[in-house]
């Protein structure tokens, strides 16, 4: 049950991409609408499916199709929209509106880094060995003044703005 | 249909237009683009070092590092 369910949930979102396929799928598979639907319709990528979507009709949609088999000029506007409806779920305006999702996306993607950040805090707190001699600021200190001493990168580097006669950054 | 009648779209040289389009917005845009960097940067560049050389006394730099005790070959 479960498996046959979330497997017509994939059919319904993907729509059915592949010649070769099973065409009756309404009355075999037991998780979603079954007839007069189809469980698979039209995309953007698969606009024209072989398949209309609704494909029992009642005697009124029948005697539609039948008057669709004559002139177009003589179907009125409604029936017109009736036909596509018959053979479309959505018009392509419906199914490429927008929604809320990024909001909830954004929101999830945001909550677990923060959470991975508290982690990371956590971690530094109680787990991190201390840090090697090069990285405490004595030594960083003692390195800077050897950088600025060996003028390193004197024409737009680091040397450039380091002011010699004042011994202090260049404003 | 509808009350009024809509006048009909492009259905031709679609592609061709969109493809004039960007490659006018791209030859702009790489022109700029180009012309920044030559000015800001290559420029630049090229003016703060002839400004350094300009003006370099080597052997003043040199006892200026000597003083400092960077050396291991002089003192």
């Amino acid at each position: 049950m479960l498996p046959r369910a979330a497997w017509s949930l994939v059919l319904r979102k993907g729509g059915r991409g592949r010649r070769g396929m099973h065409s009756s799928e309404g009355t075999t598979r037991g998780g979603g609408k079954m007839s007069p639907y189809t469980n698979c319709y039209a995309q953007r990528y698969y606009p024209m499916p072989e398949e209309p979507f609704c494909t029992e009709l009642n005697a009124e949609q029948q005697a539609l199709k039948e008057k669709e088999k004559g002139s177009w000029t003589q179907l009125t506007h409604a029936e017109k929209v009736a036909l596509y409806r018959l053979q479309f779920n959505e018009t392509f305006a419906e199914m490429n509106r927008r929604s809320n999702e990024w909001k909830t996306v954004m929101g999830c993607v945001f909550f677990f880094i923060g959470f991975a950040a508290l982690v990371i805090w956590w971690q530094r707190v109680y787990v991190f060995p201390p840090k090697p001699i090069t990285l405490t600021d004595e030594w960083k200190a003692q390195q800077l003044q050897r950088m600025l001493d060996m003028k390193v990168n004197p024409v737009q580097g680091l040397a450039s703005r380091w002011d010699y006669e004042k011994k202090q950054w260049k404003k | 249909m509808a009350p009024e009648v809509l006048p009909k779209p492009r259905m031709r040289g679609l592609l061709a237009r969109r493809l004039r389009n960007h490659m006018a917005v791209a030859f702009v845009l790489s022109l700029g683009v180009a012309a920044l960097y030559k000015f800001r940067v290559a420029d630049r560049r090229k003016k703060a070092y002839a400004d350094f050389y300009r003006n370099y006394d080597v052997m003043k730099d040199f006892e200026e590092m000597r003083k400092a005790g960077i050396f291991q070959s002089v003192k």
